[in-house]
């Protein structure tokens, strides 16, 4: 990668860039075997490597400042976010007068006025309003987010841009790594992906427990810690009485102020002590702690995964790292394995399949299958089937008017609706770019008897 | 009632701002930030990114100590300084660009050298919470060293040099309370239920409940009703300890859960919890060996006048063990959630506090009985306090530092290296080479392979200097010849990404230090990031 094309005048004669020309214009023993050093690495940094930064929060702000200082020059950051007061304690890039403002934009202007000649593009939107032309024209993707289902949808993105010859061979040149980093509080971890070759984010699903949620009945009637009595206040009193007209925001101090004094008297009623408004907002927000020292560590180690990919100067990261330092600093490498069955990055031409018990299963219990079970983990399914030719939509609740159409699908058992073993359905799902096509494997009645 | 519920304290600004991290070390945590001072020593790279994370944090206020004016290269590598302000003087700008990140801090700029102002003001550092050095010569970390080990204040010098960092911790004594452990065991007395506990599981009659009331009833009382069953069988005075005894209790749980007309066993979540915490809840409430050693150390036998209040309270916890507490550390007071209904949990939950109020009741009466003994003032040490630090008592923790110039005089540290270095992948290898560069920069003045034409010379020089360390060290050879040619090749370079990643972890452990929460490393810490290992040594 490193060996494109230079381009004369920039500044990488100059010596400010003298610390990096050290390490990319000398050999060293520990160099990666196809690192050829010479001036061209760090022309390629400066006139051609497109980095693609996805997310401008904690993390963001701490890879922009990286990879600018790395010698990186074209960056693009996408997020939809704006910046909030409690940011301040880590996004760096942002100040009091900026609150409300983007913070792609706001962080990008930063950069480039603090590193001139450094090119930050903003992009202040939704990870879903870019096609694949968009996400093609960069070298590596660096993602700093909170949200488990972007991660996903960047990682299949990526995975959809890979290509394949006759022999099912993948081309390393449609290969664009992802390099991830994610943190809570003093704990965090930064990945290397090289999509179809590695371990990829819905391969190691399991890496990302999902949210704590408490069950209904002891929310309801049995409440013991002060979180109980806050979600039933959320999620049962909450639309019974619709205080204020509108559903929950948590960014609503009325609203907040309700739900901490509602919660508060049912707390006092059963003898639960702990309801404090700090609570509140976190079990409302569902809040994750963070400090700035985290995620200086984590998008540091990311940014460094960055450099060498571009450069070769070192083995990259083989291929994840945890990091904690509650106790001391302590970090652990090891390499996550590819799930050969992976909904995400198995090649589309190989079909994948789900077993089913019966096909008297309704279609709602199907849909929820696909969201509880641990390989899929979907969001919002929407499902089709092509039946003789014709694609026919069974269930979809993004778009209004055919969620209505097709509501009373749910209700259906499979075999009303046609479906049988080796029957493919569609899936499309806020998970994924892509639409995953999956084979049902469902056991006819003669071998459910030979069994 | 809603009236009546407080308002929260939590509605203002700062809270607001902090609130992230707020969650993470409390109000008193913050506080304890707030009023801290912290030093910098040469605003590199790594220094600006170190104090970039207390500033944000709102640490009370930080002063540079930097004689340096900007360079072309300074700018390539601190992002706190901008191209405009090269011939200006480091520190100032660093501090000027720092100070934008969080207007609650202060922060001022020394413009002179470490080595003017220890001739100039050699009292300079004695009014810092903490000091931390980048880039610092032999020389200066000896002296530097010297001087705040004897004033008893915590100093780190870090080095970021290439693709490799390192932090070394310099503290007397470091004790911290709140070390927030992850999956800590619940403090549940089984084997020792306190009167009121004992009292409360004894009027329980499990085989004469209705299977609703079977169902809820907290994991606790089953565990402890099947544990004293066990014992009757096993004619034990004590639980299971073994693999194979625990297996025996969990079955006689097992057996304990109600069945359909059919002899099915009921679904009964309870159970199903009790027998999970076999593995963890059974364990005898004995007193942990580190506590142990806390609670006989000489600090804290041998009280005085001068004894800091961790001490004072771990003296009056050692009387209590020894005394009310029947040979056990105070209670917690804390139950782990758990299937019940909610008359039942909250019931034993209040049976824990108020148990463990007593506990700590106790404990604060023989505290202030010692403050007078030392004829120290009565309210050197709160009830609140106290309470703290009884609710902590299994989590305690005490570090007892080395001097840092104690590494550079010939004391023998040669065995612990020689027994890392035999080891094919040990980060010790970058421990010694950083010691090797320390002592090629107080011999030539300069990093090894500043110059291009330089380093095949320098690898030379490079390899005697660390001759001469291994032989004073007492070791015999040493051939690590690549990792000398690596070090030589950086030619003192500083890579941003590198000292960004030792920023953010030294900076947490100055809060660490600062807080008094969370445990700091012992107290050498290494980072390659060419693999993306770190290790920690203790010297
Ligand atoms: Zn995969």
């Amino acid at each position: 990668m490193s060996n494109s094309s230079s381009s004369q005048g920039h500044d990488s004669s100059s010596h400010r860039w003298n610390h990096l020309k050290k390490v990319l214009e000398r050999p060293g023993p520990f160099c990666h075997p196809e690192f050829e050093c010479s001036p061209e690495t760090l022309n390629f940094l400066m006139s051609s490597c497109k980095i693609l930064v996805v997310g401008a929060g904690g993390l963001g702000c701490e890879l922009l400042k990286n990879l600018a200082m790395m010698g990186f020059k074209h960056i693009h950051v996408i997020d939809m976010d704006t910046i909030d007061l409690s940011n301040l304690n880590r996004q760096f890039l942002f100040r009091q007068k900026d609150i409300g403002s983007s913070k792609a934009e706001v962080a990008a202007k930063f950069i480039n006025a603090r590193v001139p000649g450094c090119n930050v593009v903003p992009h202040f939107c939704k990870i879903q309003d870019f096609d694949s032309d968009f996400y093609r024209q960069f070298h590596i993707v660096v993602c700093g987010l909170d949200s488990i289902i972007a991660r996903r949808w960047i990682n299949g993105m990526l995975v959809s841009l890979l290509s394949y010859d006759d022999n099912e061979e993948l081309d390393p040149s449609s290969i664009i790594p992802m390099i991830d980093g994610g943190t809570e509080g003093f704990k965090g971890s930064a990945r290397v992906i090289l999509p179809g070759m590695s371990a990829c984010v819905d391969c190691t699903l399991d890496l990302y427990p999902p949210q704590v949620v408490y069950p209904l009945c002891t929310i309801a009637s049995t409440p013991r810690l002060p979180e109980h009595c806050i979600e039933y206040v959320k999620v049962i009193q909450w639309p019974k009485e619709n205080p204020f007209d509108a559903s929950i925001d948590g960014d609503d101090p009325t609203h907040l102020n309700w739900i901490f004094e509602k919660a508060s008297e049912r707390a006092t009623q059963y003898g639960i002590l702990g309801v404090t408004y700090r609570l509140v907002q976190g079990v409302v927000k569902n809040i994750i702690p963070a400090v700035a020292s985290t995620n200086a560590v984590v998008a540091a180690a990311c940014a460094t995964e960055v450099f060498k990919m571009a450069t070769s100067c070192c083995k990259p990261l083989n291929n994840f790292m945890i990091f904690n330092d509650i106790d001391g600093i302590y970090t652990y490498l090891y390499e996550a394995e590819k799930n050969e069955n992976c909904l995400a990055c198995k090649p589309s031409s190989i079909p994948k399949y789900l077993k089913l018990t019966s096909n008297e299963m309704k279609l709602q219990e199907l849909i929820q299958l696909l969201m509880d079970s641990p390989t899929f983990r979907m969001k919002n399914p929407g499902l089709a089937v092509n039946i003789e030719g014709k694609n026919r939509t069974l269930y979809m609740s993004t778009v209004p008017s055919i969620e209505v159409k097709t509501r009373e699908n749910l209700k259906k058992k499979l075999s009303e609706l046609d479906i049988h073993d080796g029957t493919k359905i569609m899936i499309a799902d806020a998970t994924t770019p892509n639409t995953i096509e999956i084979v049902l494997s469902i056991p006819t009645f003669m071998e459910m008897s030979n069994e | 009632m809603s009236s009546l519920s407080p308002k929260s304290p939590d509605q203002s600004e700062k809270s607001k701002k902090y609130d992230r991290q707020l969650r993470l070390w409390g109000d008193h945590g913050q506080a304890a930030l707030e009023y801290a001072h912290v030093c910098l020593i040469n605003a590199t790279g790594l220094g600006s990114e170190i104090l970039k994370s207390l500033v944000l944090a709102g640490v009370g206020a930080f002063t540079i100590v930097d004689g340096e004016k900007i360079s072309d290269e300074d700018v390539g590598v601190n992002f706190f300084l901008d191209p405009d302000s090269i011939g200006q003087p480091r520190g100032e700008i660093t501090t000027q660009l720092l100070l934008e990140l969080n207007p609650d801090v202060r922060g001022d700029a020394i413009d002179e050298s470490l080595d003017k102002l220890l001739t100039n003001n050699p009292d300079f550092f004695n009014n810092f919470s903490v000091i931390v050095a980048t880039r610092l010569s032999e020389k200066e970390i000896i002296t530097l060293s010297k001087k705040l080990w004897e004033a008893d204040i915590p100093l780190i010098v870090c080095q970021s040099i290439g693709f490799i960092g390192s932090g070394r911790l310099q503290v007397q004594e470091h004790t911290v309370v709140e070390s927030h452990p992850e999956n800590q065991n619940p403090d549940l007395r089984l084997d020792c239920p306190f009167p009121s506990l004992k009292e409360y599981f004894d009027q329980i009659d499990l085989e004469a409940m209705e299977f609703k009331d079977h169902a809820h009833t907290p994991f606790v009382v089953i565990l402890y009703k099947y544990l004293e069953k066990w014992k009757k069988l096993h004619n034990s005075s004590k639980g299971p300890s073994n693999f194979k005894e625990k297996a025996s209790l969990r079955e006689l749980i097992k057996s304990g859960i109600h069945r359909d007309e059919q002899g099915n066993p009921l679904a009964e979540e309870n159970f199903e919890e009790a027998i999970r915490a076999v593995n963890y809840a059974i364990s005898t409430s004995e007193i942990p060996q580190s506590i142990k050693d806390i609670l006989n150390d000489g600090s804290c036998i041998n009280l005085t006048g001068k004894s800091k209040p961790f001490w004072i309270i771990a003296k009056a916890i050692k009387d209590f063990v020894e005394n009310e507490g029947n040979g056990y550390l105070p209670l917690r007071g804390t139950l782990p959630d758990m299937t019940a209904d909610t008359a039942k949990y909250v019931a034993i939950q209040q049976l824990y506090r108020d148990q463990a109020a007593k506990d700590a009741e106790i404990v604060f009466r023989r505290v202030q009985q010692l403050l007078r003994q030392l004829n120290q003032p009565d309210d050197t040490i709160t009830e609140n306090e106290v309470r703290q630090f009884c609710k902590h008592a299994s989590s305690i923790s005490v570090i007892r530092g080395s001097s840092i110039a104690d590494e550079y005089t010939f004391r023998n540290i040669s065995q612990k290296i020689v027994t890392d270095l035999e080891s094919p992948h040990n980060l010790m290898v970058y421990y010694v080479m950083l010691r090797g560069l320390d002592r090629f920069y107080s011999e030539y003045n300069t990093y090894p392979g500043v110059y291009n034409d330089q380093v095949e010379p320098d690898i030379v020089k490079m390899k005697a200097c660390i001759s001469r360390l291994i032989s004073e060290w007492g070791c015999s050879s040493f051939s690590k010849d690549d990792f000398v040619h690596e070090i030589c090749r950086y030619g003192g370079a500083e890579l941003h990404s590198v000292s960004a990643f030792l920023g953010g972890a030294v900076s947490h452990e100055i809060i660490k230090l600062i807080t008094k929460q969370y445990k700091p490393i012992n107290n050498t810490f290494i980072y390659d990031a060419i693999s993306a290992e770190t290790a920690t040594f203790t010297f």
